[in-house]
């Protein structure tokens, strides 16, 4: 393999590892403080113990996007330098405005959120939970913005082949970035929905059946139920959007060959890029076009528009594309049912998490990590959907790559998957230990990184552990 | 102030003193808590969860500022960013293992089950370890103006252990003035122990830098500078002296001065980074790109400048309430 391949899948290895945290970490961030909230108005202890665990996931989480994003933020430099040589006066900024805005707001209250609940004030301590939760959606903001610009740049002009911004607010408020923005916080708090519920379902089967669970179990489940609609209609406009300013993308998404109308709506099929046609088509007649142009005989772009006179294709590699894009949406689809079911039928009667069958509390476990699997899929929909462009129309993958060794990337990559995959391991495993130990008194330190005291036990949950 | 009126002089200089002033900090700040990392092998148990408490609120907010320093170079330099990025590839990669390594045990040695504690506090050593040693090792390499010699690589191994043993000297005086009892004795030993890697990593780099290259020769030994910059080192050197004496008789009754060795070791870091900037000035890339050479368009900077006004005073402010609510000995660190 080449210096360039191997420098992108090392990139893609990176921030696919690298989301997975902050997806957790920007709405687990606002969860905590609303839990911290309903505590302070009720002062009914679940809500602190629910903060309390659950903070355990956040500073892991936490600390583990950080090392990460250290990571991305030097493969800048070492893999691809033509990047910033030429977009930097755009990108640079918004980089720059990250670090500043939010990377330090986090860092320094997280140390106040996780440590300072006994040496600050109670409302200081909301304070530092609302700084944290608001800096991880910063962080989020200056990002998709700069993701959104790669997309669909504007604002800025070429000068000697070099990117000068021209207007800020066009840069920051670019075609893509309203869409992208309100499509990835929505799935973080889906994320974070289905994670609430996947590990409290976890430890209600168990047999740990505090108050605290079945609160969190019921936040996560009504959190889900609520976002998953919005994030289907949000879903839908960012797809409009992308057909306005990306068609090429929406051609692969939807598989479709030729422009034309009465376009199915595939839900399955097997794309061949090299007779340029699909296999095994199952679909829906006219869904695409109805989905796209809201009427049967609606055109849509396919993708032989975007072919090079000389035969090279100027649209991204297909079948990734293709079959990310149905992952997401299936995955939605699955969500969708989960969340629903399970609130009509503890809302049937007001029987709570008791009207839960055990089948659907053990499909919530796998479920639990569902917001992971449609995140990343939506996200390689989209960057695999960008290619081969790096800045839509402003600079190719190719131009940036660093001139390094082939060997020494492929030896660096090694290395990085080899940690990733161990740490992904010990993140869930750790999570679920958590989980098995929350109701005895073998976790109720602090946890993070204390010293046992005599005398903790008094902080001892009142009900029979699980063991 | 000439340079003051145009915005392609001023705006890169003054991106080059912060980026300066956020290695600096990170020196001081990560140095600490690397440095307690490394002191890991020589602690029984109870004393690693003292000396990670004594670093748990800070340490993410400490390597926040190495993201912030090469933010910056990123941004504000990015044809320096690419150049010496990818003529330290190796030792960058082996850095962020490293720092994975050391962040990631940090929080599963306490959340992990008891029987895995003892596998993460060997990760933080070693994630500590790594860390340390990439750093010291790229700090030579830059010294030697990133050319790939034998002697330049022996010269980089040797700033690399003198670094780490650095690291591990002011992280003994964090935890004299973090810790109490046999712990803060202990820190004691180790500081004596390691104050040898700061005299001779300063030393090295000093003695060095001026033979690389004649510009910098002539910028220290020319007449009159050198009687100008003759302050630096001889202050350096009564500090590493103020401190050795200190150290011999500590702790004190009532542990009066324990902030002091941590303090000096802070200045002399800082005295240290004003002879290494003063001698590669102008030059980001030594001996081969100047600052002003590689700097971003002016618009772009300017527009950083602003937001820098505004943020790092809060930044700063934030950071210090921090350290202040967490001031005192290191007492467990409790989510309760």
């Amino acid at each position: 393999m080449d210096t360039l391949l191997l420098s992108r899948i090392q990139f893609g290895a990176n921030i696919s590892f690298h989301i997975l945290f902050p997806t957790i970490t920007i709405a687990l961030g606002w969860v905590l403080l609303y839990f911290k909230l309903r505590f302070t108005r009720s002062g009914d202890e679940k809500w602190i113990k629910a903060y309390r665990f659950w903070v355990k996931v956040f500073a892991l989480s936490f600390a583990l996007g950080v090392v990460s994003g250290i990571t991305m933020s030097f493969q800048f430099g070492t893999n691809w330098p033509g990047f910033m040589e030429k977009v930097g006066n755009v990108a640079g900024p918004l980089l720059a405005y990250e670090v500043m805005t939010a990377f330090f707001l986090e860092a320094v209250f997280l140390g106040i959120m996780l440590f300072g609940f006994s040496k600050v004030p109670s409302w200081v301590h909301t304070l530092a939970t609302f700084l944290v939760a608001f800096g991880t959606t910063m962080s989020a903001f200056w990002i998709i913005v700069l993701s959104s610009w790669m997309h669909t740049p504007d604002g800025f002009e070429m000068r000697d082949g070099v990117a000068f911004a021209t207007d800020w607010w066009d840069i920051i408020f670019n075609p893509s970035m309203p869409y992208r923005l309100a499509h990835m916080l929505l799935a973080s708090g889906l994320t974070i929905s289905f994670l609430l519920a996947g590990i409290s379902a976890y430890r209600w089967l168990r047999n740990d059946r505090t108050e605290d669970v079945r609160a969190a179990l019921v936040t996560g489940l009504s959190l889900g139920a609520m976002l998953i609609p919005l994030q289907i209609l949000i879903g839908d406009l960012h797809g409009l959007n992308t057909l306005k300013y990306q068609p090429a993308k929406v051609a692969a998404m939807e598989g479709n060959w030729e422009t034309r109308g009465n376009v199915p709506l595939l839900l399955f099929a097997v794309p061949d890029e090299e007779a340029r046609t699909n296999h095994f088509e199952i679909g829906i007649p006219n869904g695409a076009s109805v989905i796209l142009k809201h009427k049967a005989d609606g055109v849509v772009p396919g993708l032989n528009d975007f072919v090079d006179e000389d035969g090279t294709a100027l649209h991204s590699p297909v079948a990734p594309v293709f079959y990310a894009f149905r992952i997401m949406i299936g995955t939605g689809v699955a969500m969708l049912l989960l969340s629903w079911v399970s609130v009509g039928m503890m809302m049937y009667r007001r029987r709570g998490v008791e009207a839960l069958p055990k089948v659907m509390l053990w499909a919530m476990i796998p479920m639990g990590f569902s917001g992971w699997l449609a995140t990343l899929a939506g996200w390689y929909t989209t960057e695999i959907g960008r290619q081969p462009w790096l800045v839509s129309g402003v600079m190719i993958t190719k131009e940036a790559v660093a001139d390094v060794p082939a060997p020494m990337v492929a030896g660096t990559l090694a290395v990085y998957l080899t940690i990733y995959v161990v740490l992904l391991t010990a993140y869930i495993g750790v999570i679920f230990y958590l989980a098995r130990t929350a109701g005895t008194a073998k976790n109720q330190p602090g946890g993070g990184s204390g010293v046992l005291r005599p005398g903790m036990g008094r902080k001892l949950p009142d009900h029979v552990p699980a063991e | 102030m000439e340079m003051f009126s145009d915005p392609a002089q001023w705006l890169p200089f003054t991106f080059a003193g912060l980026m300066g002033l956020s290695i600096l900090i990170y020196v001081c700040l990560d140095g600490f808590d690397l440095g307690v990392g490394l002191l890991f092998p020589f602690a029984d148990d109870d004393e690693k969860d003292r000396m990670v408490a004594s670093i748990g609120p800070f340490w993410d907010a400490n390597e926040t500022w190495l993201v912030l320093a090469i933010g910056i170079l990123l941004v504000a330099f990015p044809t320096a960013h690419g150049l010496i990025l990818t003529a330290l590839y190796l030792p960058v990669a082996a850095m962020l293992v490293g720092l994975i390594l050391r962040g990631v045990a940090f929080e599963f040695r306490a959340k992990a089950g008891p029987e895995r504690k003892p596998t993460w506090n060997r990760a933080f050593f070693i994630g500590s370890l790594l860390t340390s040693l990439s750093q010291g090792y790229m700090l030579g390499m830059y010294v030697m103006g990133l050319q790939v010699t034998a002697f330049t690589l022996a010269f980089s191994v040797v700033t690399a252990v003198f670094l780490t043993v650095a690291y591990s000297f002011i992280g003994a005086t964090w935890l004299i003035l973090k810790a109490d009892g046999v712990l803060q004795m202990k820190a004691v030993d180790w500081a004596k122990g390691g104050i040898w890697g700061v005299v001779l990593g300063m030393g090295a780099v000093s003695l060095a830098t001026p033979f690389v290259s004649p510009r910098i020769f002539d910028k220290w030994f020319s007449m009159p500078e050198v009687f100008m910059l003759m302050p630096l080192p001889l202050l350096s050197g009564v500090l590493v002296l103020a401190i050795w004496l200190m150290l011999r008789k500590m702790p004190y009754p009532r542990d009066t001065w324990a902030w002091v060795p941590f303090t000096m070791t802070t200045l002399l870091f800082t005295l240290g980074f004003f002879g290494m900037a003063y001698s590669f000035y102008p030059y980001v890339v030594p001996e081969t790109l100047t600052l002003y050479e590689s700097a971003s368009a002016p618009e772009s900077l300017f527009i950083i400048f602003i937001g820098t006004c505004v943020v790092l005073p809060m930044i700063a402010g934030y950071t210090v309430l921090s350290y202040v609510i967490f001031r005192g000995k290191a007492t467990e660190l409790r989510y309760d």
